[in-house]
């Protein structure tokens, strides 16, 4: 299995290999949001870069970015989440947002442990 | 409730035209719609029943209490309404010969006389269909003055963080990027970060004072100062006028651009959310951007002026909300100097008197004296009760109040803004303080209740989630 | 001087004390000295009597003229009784954006009856619950078609002056580019259209029918915008569509347009009230309210302002419009009007004005020295030369109390306007005074 990684904005990613991995929400980042309703994704073929949003999702009365954990280019976004954004609700680690190819830079990244410690300073 | 699609029935109708006395023109197919236009069929009868039900489920300012914060829902003077209907102001054709209308331009002659006199402003203009679009005007005004400058590099707008919404969306429509400022503890600018901030890429601040809290930012003549001597404008948002009409005038503590909300201040009817009105005043340096037409007065009569080649244009055809101008300039002549004075002193005693006889329970965010408004918070009932704002709020519902605004401002956790206004009498006040305290005993004893609120009303709470998830925005004809 | 404060100056006293104030400037603190309480200049208050005389002799110095012969914007149709009777109860003048569902059912449903109404005259698949006019709904519905990439925006010289510099106004503010597209027999030309579309063109604007009056060639516009990749708004007058093709049927991305010849007095230019309508594909981009239906806790239907996550309130520096509310009040008022006169009576409103038109057309083009400037057909307005200045026309009908055309100085051609308040016998009348002026 891929190790995945967190990020103090409460991303996640999973690296497919050296230069290709998948990022979504973390479980507190869902919980937090609550019901989610609409999510907006970038297209296939745009620039993400660290530390800048990326996409967006909705709840009824809120909108929070979602900040990019590494520098590449979109290869594939996760279409079921535009009709389903309630799959981030339900399976947030299955539920990936999209996939960034040909890294270039990656930001700060945690691994379970360093995360873990994040959330509970966060409580 | 049926909706009116649903009680439509084929082949009924009112009687409302005579038969067409000219022959039948019979337009080209090419030129015709092809699928049914499914407007309802009803009797007069059944659309007079069907729209009582709809009013007895739509609550005003004259079903009772509507403390609704920044919101200033006060009373709604008949008279007004009579004066907009009269058929000398409501049948004109806004391209009707000047010498025919000049009743109407002196109306909006006079009122901008007397509001620019009640904010401190050289001259104003009643264009803005409402705050919003008064706000964008503004913000337009002050982009056009740095441009004739030449000074290109002032871009960016600075706007405090407990400011409405509606001022950061504004400052993107008008092209500025917005720098954020964070309030001091007591919720008011916190002066060394404006000091911070203000450069010589600021175009300008806009502010609403008293703020979104309800507090009157006391060290105005400095703020207006750091922005001035920076070579920035300042932007006056008229939201909370309420508070200080007629005691200290926006012109005076250094503004140079104002919008009004005549809904609000000016007591005109909110009418379900518009129409509103949002005329922008401003000082002479501002005054040849204004947008076109504008009204003057000359030896022969009053005049549209159209050839003000550094206007911005205009923000929407014709000349403004005329009818809604009619009704705060009644309002305003009725009042007078000494009428509006009295206003703001009786809209910030109510408030400090509910602030008082709720302070002992409630938590109030800021320490008062507060100015037309206050901010109590539920943080403490939500730890110790799991009891939420947006709780209380649907309590009130049971009650017959309207609540107050809830989640705002953002630097309030579990706000609740209450804005009781000057027209509620002291009477009312006291049943609604009474009723606060009874909704607090309840959440201290049998919270479940409040979260089950309200009971009585025609809908228990709605299921929001799915109305955005899957949204259904008309009715789908069977 | 007039008051709305119940409360007596004892009674404030009174409260002032009971919560430790031995005055009213002691809550006034915070204010400046310097800036605090001054004579601003303005007359003492009025009661009742004395302002209504006030008002009522300024209102005395407006003329109302028996026939109108004026649209360009602003239409004198009829305004059945019922529909006045019902926007003025108080509960709809006096209410404020429905926030609080539970107690606002009513004023809910009665806009989503509305966007559903709006939906039907354009088959468009979304309505949002109003802007405040036709040129302001025109101005936000260019800003939703902007890309990073598209920020062009042609728009067609049969517009409205006022709809053109509106939009002018917004796209300065956005750097956008507005180009217009020039006309060629009165109508769009579409050859000059298709030179100036790119790969930057956000969206075309076309008006149908045009301010001249004149039945646009849609489905072309929309053929060669959309090869561009660019969107086309279609701002509509809502009586026309009654009869003509829907901005559905001709494909357009999003219909726009001022909806107060639905129940609407001319008001002097306003209140009045701006329609939006687009593709399900777009209601993301729609700015301003939109009510949507759902359930409560108990599963009854209900309704509630929806998908709000669009809005400035919540987005704030990132939303795409800084509009908060809608124009409540003239919705309630269209969708009485659209109720009280129905599938038919609008049906017939529209064929009375369209006939009513050509009926006058062909009369006042059979005097000397009133040709028809174009051929083209057209709905309810169509232009004629004239054989004097325009202003001896215009004077000598207004002694007639007839308010003419609206006149086009420059060109000396006057666009008339006819709806079905006219009679026959008024407007041989018209025809006999022009006749007059020839002479």
């Amino acid at each position: 299995m891929n190790k995945t990684y967190y990020t103090r904005t409460h991303e996640w990613v999973e690296f497919i290999s050296e230069s290709k991995a998948r990022v979504g929400l973390t479980d507190f980042a869902q919980e937090s949001m609550g019901d989610l309703v609409f999510i907006n994704l970038p297209e296939v073929d745009d620039e993400v870069i660290v530390d800048e949003s990326f996409a967006d999702v909705e709840s009824v009365k809120a909108v929070e970015d979602v900040l990019s954990p590494l520098t590449g280019i979109v290869s594939a976004i996760n279409d079921d989440l535009l009709d389903t954004p309630e799959l981030i609700n339900q399976e947030p680690y299955e539920a990936w947002l999209v996939e960034i190819d040909n890294i270039t830079e990656k930001g700060e990244l945690l691994d379970e442990d360093e995360y873990k410690k994040v959330l509970s300073e966060e409580e | 409730m049926k909706l009116i699609f649903e009680k439509s029935r084929s082949g009924r109708s009112c009687d409302i035209l005579p038969p067409s006395d000219v022959p039948e023109y019979i337009i080209d197919k090419a030129y015709t719609r092809e699928s049914e236009c499914r407007l309802p069929e009803m009797a007069e009868n059944d659309i007079s029943r069907h729209y009582t039900e709809i009013v007895k489920n739509t609550h005003g300012v004259n079903d009772g209490f509507y403390p609704l914060g920044s919101c200033t829902m006060k009373y709604n003077p008949k008279i007004n309404d009579e004066i907009a209907n009269l058929n000398g102001f409501k049948n004109i054709h806004p391209l009707q010969p000047e010498h025919t209308i000049q009743g109407a331009l002196e109306a909006l002659s006079l009122a901008e006389e007397y509001f620019c006199k009640i904010t401190g402003m050289d001259r104003m203009s009643f264009q803005p269909a409402a705050g919003a679009q008064g706000e964008l005007t503004g913000l337009l005004l002050i982009r056009a003055y740095h441009e004739e400058r030449k000074d290109f590099k002032r871009n960016k707008i600075i706007i405090p963080d407990s400011a409405h919404g509606t001022n950061p969306a504004t400052a993107t429509m008008a092209g500025y990027t917005v720098i954020t400022i964070e309030s001091k503890e007591d919720g008011l600018v916190d002066l060394e970060k404006l000091k911070e901030v203000v450069d010589d890429d600021t175009a300008g601040l806009m502010l609403t004072n008293p703020s979104t809290i309800g507090l009157f930012e006391k060290d105005i003549l400095e703020i207006t100062s750091i922005v001035h001597d920076n070579g920035g404008l300042i932007y006056y948002d008229g939201a909370n006028l309420n508070a200080i009409v007629g005691l200290v005038r926006p012109g005076d503590m250094g503004f140079d651009v104002i919008h009004l909300n005549l809904h609000k201040t000016f007591s005109t009817p909110h009418g379900g959310g518009g129409p509103g009105s949002g005329p922008v005043g401003c000082k002479d340096i501002l005054a040849k951007y204004l947008p076109t037409p504008t009204v003057e007065k000359s030896a022969d009569g009053y005049k549209f002026k159209y050839d003000n080649k550094n206007s911005i244009g205009t923000m929407k055809n014709f000349y403004g909300n005329f009818l809604v101008v009619l009704r705060a300039l009644t309002y305003v002549i009725s009042l007078g100097q000494d009428g509006l004075k009295d206003t703001a002193r009786n809209a910030v005693l109510n408030a400090n008197y509910m602030m008082h006889n709720l302070k002992d329970i409630y938590q109030v965010a800021f320490d008062g004296p507060c100015m037309h408004e206050f901010v109590i918070s539920i943080e403490k009932l939500k730890k110790e009760q799991g009891i939420t704002a947006l709780d209380i709020a649907k309590s009130l519902l049971e009650y017959g109040i309207h609540p107050p605004t809830m989640y705002f401002p953002n630097i309030v956790a579990e706000a609740l803004m209450i804005e009781p206004t000057e027209t509620e009498s002291r009477e009312t006040l006291d049943e609604a303080i009474n009723i606060f305290k009874l909704i607090y005993d309840k959440a201290k004893k049998t919270p479940i209740k409040l979260k089950e609120a309200p009971n009585n009303t025609y809908v228990g709470r709605l299921d929001e989630v799915r109305a955005a998830r899957n949204p259904i925005l008309k009715y789908k004809f069977k | 001087m007039g008051t709305y404060i119940p409360n007596t100056r004892d009674e404030q006293l009174d409260m002032l004390k009971s919560i430790g104030y031995e005055k009213f400037d002691d809550l006034f603190i915070n204010i400046p000295r310097e800036v605090y309480d001054k004579d601003f200049k303005i007359p003492y208050g009025v009661s009742e009597l004395e302002v209504r005389k006030i008002m009522e002799k300024m209102a005395s110095k407006n003329r109302i003229f028996k026939t109108v012969y004026r649209g360009s914007g602003a239409y004198n149709h009829y305004i059945p009784s019922i529909v006045k009777q019902i926007t003025s109860k108080e509960e709809f003048l006096t209410s404020y954006t429905p926030y609080q569902a539970e107690i606002s059912q009513g004023l809910l449903q009665s806009i989503f009856e509305y966007q559903t109404m709006i939906c039907e005259l354009t088959g468009m698949d979304v309505s949002n619950a109003s802007v405040y006019d036709g040129a302001t709904a025109a101005a936000e519905a260019v800003i939703m078609c902007k890309e990073r990439k598209r920020t062009k925006v042609l728009v067609s010289e049969a517009a409205l002056p006022g709809v053109l510099s509106t939009i002018k106004t917004y796209c300065h503010a956005l750097d956008m580019e507005v180009i217009v597209v020039p006309c060629k027999n009165g109508m769009t030309d579409i050859s000059k259209l298709k030179k100036l579309l790119d790969d930057k063109t956000a969206c075309a604007y076309v008006q149908q029918p045009n301010m001249f009056g004149l039945i646009e060639d849609v489905d072309s516009i929309v053929e060669i915008t959309h090869e561009a990749g660019a969107k086309v708004i279609e701002g509509c007058n809502p009586v026309s569509l009654a009869i003509l093709k829907t901005p559905a049927e001709y494909g357009v991305d999003i219909a726009v347009g001022e909806a107060q010849p639905l129940g609407l007095p001319l008001s002097f230019g306003g209140p009045y009230i701006g329609f939006m309508a687009t593709t399900e594909k777009l209601v993301r981009r729609l700015p301003g309210r939109i009510v949507g239906e759902t359930v409560d806790i108990n599963n009854k239907r209900a309704y509630v302002l929806t998908l709000q996550a669009r809005e400035q309130h919540i987005r704030r520096e990132k939303a795409l419009s800084n509009i908060c509310s809608n124009q409540a009040l003239c919705a309630q008022t269209v969708a009485v009007y659209l109720t009280s006169m129905g599938q038919s009576g609008l049906l017939e409103v529209a064929k009375q004005s369209m006939s009513k038109s050509h009926y006058l057309a062909s009369k006042i083009t059979g005097i000397k020295g009133f040709d028809q400037v174009y051929a083209g057909e057209f709905f309810y307005e169509f232009v004629t030369t004239a054989p004097v200045d325009i202003n001896i026309i215009m004077n000598k009908l207004e002694e007639n109390d007839i308010l003419g055309g609206y006149p086009l100085i420059e060109k000396n051609q006057i666009i008339w306007c006819v709806t079905e308040m006219v009679t026959k016998k008024e407007m041989d009348r018209l025809v006999e005074l022009l006749k007059e002026v020839e002479g």
